[in-house]
Formats: C-alpha cells, structure tokens, sequence
C-alpha cells in the first residue's frame, strides 16, 4: 500500500467513526459543538501519532501475550502527558478540553491502531496512518459536532447563524446518534458514487 | 523481525520494563509542569476574585468553617485603604447536573451581591453552561442581589431559571447560598480575624507560642 493511500483512506473509505465506527464513546459524547469536536480530534490525533511510533519501535521486543497491557501502558502515559502540559501551557485550551482528555485513554480507536497496524508495519507508515486515521477522526467529530451545532444551537464555532432556541434534541444525547446515522448513510453514499 | 517468545520472565520483564520507563517519564514530566499549573490555576483564581469584587489593594486569604458542614470555604476579603469594600468566597455544590460546580462569589460587608463568576463545572455544553458570563448573561441577575430581601434559594422564585437546565440553576443558587450562609452566619468573627490588624496580631501570637514551643522542646 503507498504511503499516501494510507494517508488518505481514513478520510471517506476507512473513516474511523463513518466506516470503522471506532471511537465512538467520544464521537456521540464530546460532539456538542464544531469547537469541541475539532479540539478533542486534534488531541487524539496526537496521542495516536506518539503512540503509533511507540508501538512500532518496540513491536518486536513484546511478547505476543502482554502485547495488550504494555500498549496501554504507552497509551495512557500519552494521554497524561498531554494532559499535564495541556494544563501547564495552555489553561484556555485545558479550560474548553480539559473533561474530554482522559477520554482519550478509553479510546478504542488508539488502542485499535496500536493493534492493528502500528504492531505490524514500521514507523514511518505507522506515523502516517496515525495522521490519517487522526485527521479522518478530526473531521468526523468536527462534521458532527458543526451539525449538532448548527441545528442544536444556531450557532457555528460559536458565531450565531440564527436568533433563537435551536433543536434542544440535537444538544442532547440522542442528537447524537440521529446525526451520526444520517452522516454515516451520507458518506455511504459518498463511497458509492467514487467507487463508481 | 522474530518476536520475543512469551515465556514467564519475558512477559514479566517486558512489563516491569515498559512500566518503569513509564513511571519515570510520567514523574519527570509530573515535576516540569507542576509549577506552571499551579501558577495557572492561581492566576485564574486571581482573576475571578478580581472580577467579584470591587477595587482593591490588599487581599487577606483564610479558611472558615461553612455553616452547614465540616468543610471550610475560602474567604478573600478585600480592602482599599484598611477599609473592607469586598468579600470573595470560593464556594461549590454537589448539585450539579454532571458533578460539583464551583465558583467565586464576590459580597458588598453588608451582604449585598457584587457578582459571581464560575470557576469551573462540568455542565452540558449549550444548556448548562449558560452559568458561563462568556455563553449567556444568565448570572448578571445576581449583581446586587440583596439575599436578605429576595431568597436565593432556587425554589422560593426570586431567580431567573436556564431553560432547560434547571438542575444547574438549582445547584448554581446553592453554591451563591453556601456562601452567604457561611458568611453571615460568622460575619462579625469573618470580618475581625480578617482584618489587617489582626493578621499582625496572629503573627505575633504565632511568634510567641513558637518560643514557648522552643522552651518545652529544651
């Protein structure tokens, strides 16, 4: 597989949330703003990036049966080191994510990565596939958190499109799922019609 | 590449390995960044108190039990000149509709609500966090506020609800009313222990019982 294929596949063919439906306690959880989900994407991405490289680096000095906890272990201390010099560095941003951090560590999709392919290939396609798979993630949740938003709240990004009470539904829970399915059957439809 | 076989001293190497390093580095950076979070969250403080409080040039920071409990608050009483203009109390609540809520509310000595501003709180996004002053204008009611006219408890009607989410505008009136309570149910002792004088006085006090402590320690 070339390197840009596995870069980009994670964007409509092998999205995360769309098509793999990994990581979706935070997909449905985080996404109730355009913000939300673009902060909480980006953070993830990184944990994925650094993990990914981790894994691939010491892949071969696990034994096969404590391949799971030693991953974790990577996995978990990223998250808090991202928490901490989140904390330290940049208080606005840790204000707005600060909740969604230690998500990130319940996350199937680093651990799914991790797994599936960091374990297997070298790191530098392990780094691309983290930036693609954390990017395609990105979009998901930007994509639902601006629906949810837009519909929610009449706002985007927290710029007011319209006046007045929104869709409570769609801030709500069950927004959530609503328009995660209807963005899941749009991007079928998107992968038809280029398959085509 | 060949795989390290699973046997029993692999594994447990391999975990004691990848733990430690872990440990180590998470402690490394635990140590780099304990001193900016804490300035951060500091300055934060800071900067609600400022915002509760009217002007001032001296802040006297101490810890009084709430009135209801065995927790104590955070009073910052401010003054300008040796004369109280403000109290900023660290309140909080169980309440909340995703967990405590806490938040900084700031009193005229009189009672009298300056204005309160959170601190920090885990409201849903779009209906609870309208206590936020940079989401909605919901908690600018409360400036001047006076508590012994209307009733800040959230059921008696005084205050304005969030629609929605009316378990956080509960739970918001019961960290402003921890607050008041705690504070006027101690005010005159608050206000005297707190004052400028008294700080010298408790230093000297400290002073003294330091040298009886030295004494019966010969």
């Amino acid at each position: 597989m070339g390197n840009l294929k596995i870069f980009t596949r994670a964007f409509i063919k092998e999205n995360p949330v769309f098509i793999l439906l990994l990581g979706l306690c935070p997909a449905l959880g985080v996404t109730t703003s355009a913000g939300n989900g673009l902060g909480m994407g980006l953070a993830t991405t990184f944990v994925l990036v650094m993990s990914n490289i981790v894994v691939s680096i010491i892949k071969s000095q696990i034994p096969n049966k404590v391949r799971i906890p030693s991953f974790i272990v990577v996995i978990a201390s990223f998250v808090t080191i991202v928490s901490l010099v989140m904390e330290a560095f940049m208080p606005a941003l840790f204000d707005a994510l600060g909740l969604f951090i230690p998500l990130i560590v319940v996350n199937c999709l680093v651990m799914g990565r991790a797994e599936a392919f960091a374990s297997k290939n070298n790191t530098f396609k392990a780094i691309i596939d983290g930036m693609g798979m954390g990017l395609g993630f990105t979009l998901a949740l930007t994509l639902l958190g601006g629906l949810r938003e837009i519909l929610g709240a009449g706002a985007i990004f927290g710029l007011t499109i319209f006046e007045g009470d929104g869709m409570l539904v769609f801030v709500l829970a069950p927004g959530a799922f609503i328009g995660l399915g209807y963005l899941i059957a749009i991007n079928n439809i998107l992968k038809k019609t280029t398959e085509n | 590449m060949s795989k390290k076989e699973s046997t029993f001293l692999n594994m447990v190497l391999t975990l004691v390995i990848v733990a430690s390093v872990a440990a180590f580095t998470l402690a490394s950076i635990y140590n780099v960044t304990k001193g900016p979070i804490a300035e951060a969250r500091e300055a934060a403080k800071q900067l609600a108190i400022s915002q509760v409080v009217p002007d001032f040039d001296e802040l006297i920071t101490k810890k009084f039990k709430e009135f209801d409990g065995n927790d104590s608050l955070e009073f910052n009483l401010a003054y300008k000149n040796n004369e109280l203009v403000g109290i900023a109390v660290a309140t909080y609540t169980n309440r909340g509709f995703s967990g405590a809520i806490r938040a900084m509310a700031g009193f005229y000595p009189d009672g009298v609500i300056y204005d309160v501003v959170h601190l920090e709180h885990a409201e849903t996004p779009g209906l609870g966090d309208k206590i936020e002053k940079s989401k909605s204008d919901w908690s600018d009611q409360f400036i001047g506020f006076d508590p012994s006219e209307k009733s800040l408890i959230f059921e008696d009607g005084d205050v304005d609800e969030i629609t929605a989410a009316t378990i956080t505008a509960v739970a918001y009136c019961d960290a402003i009313n921890r607050a008041y309570q705690t504070f006027m149910e101690n005010r005159e002792e608050i206000i005297r222990l707190s004052s400028p004088g008294a700080e010298a006085q408790d230093s000297a006090d400290n002073e003294d019982n330091e040298l009886i402590t030295q004494k019966e320690g010969e």
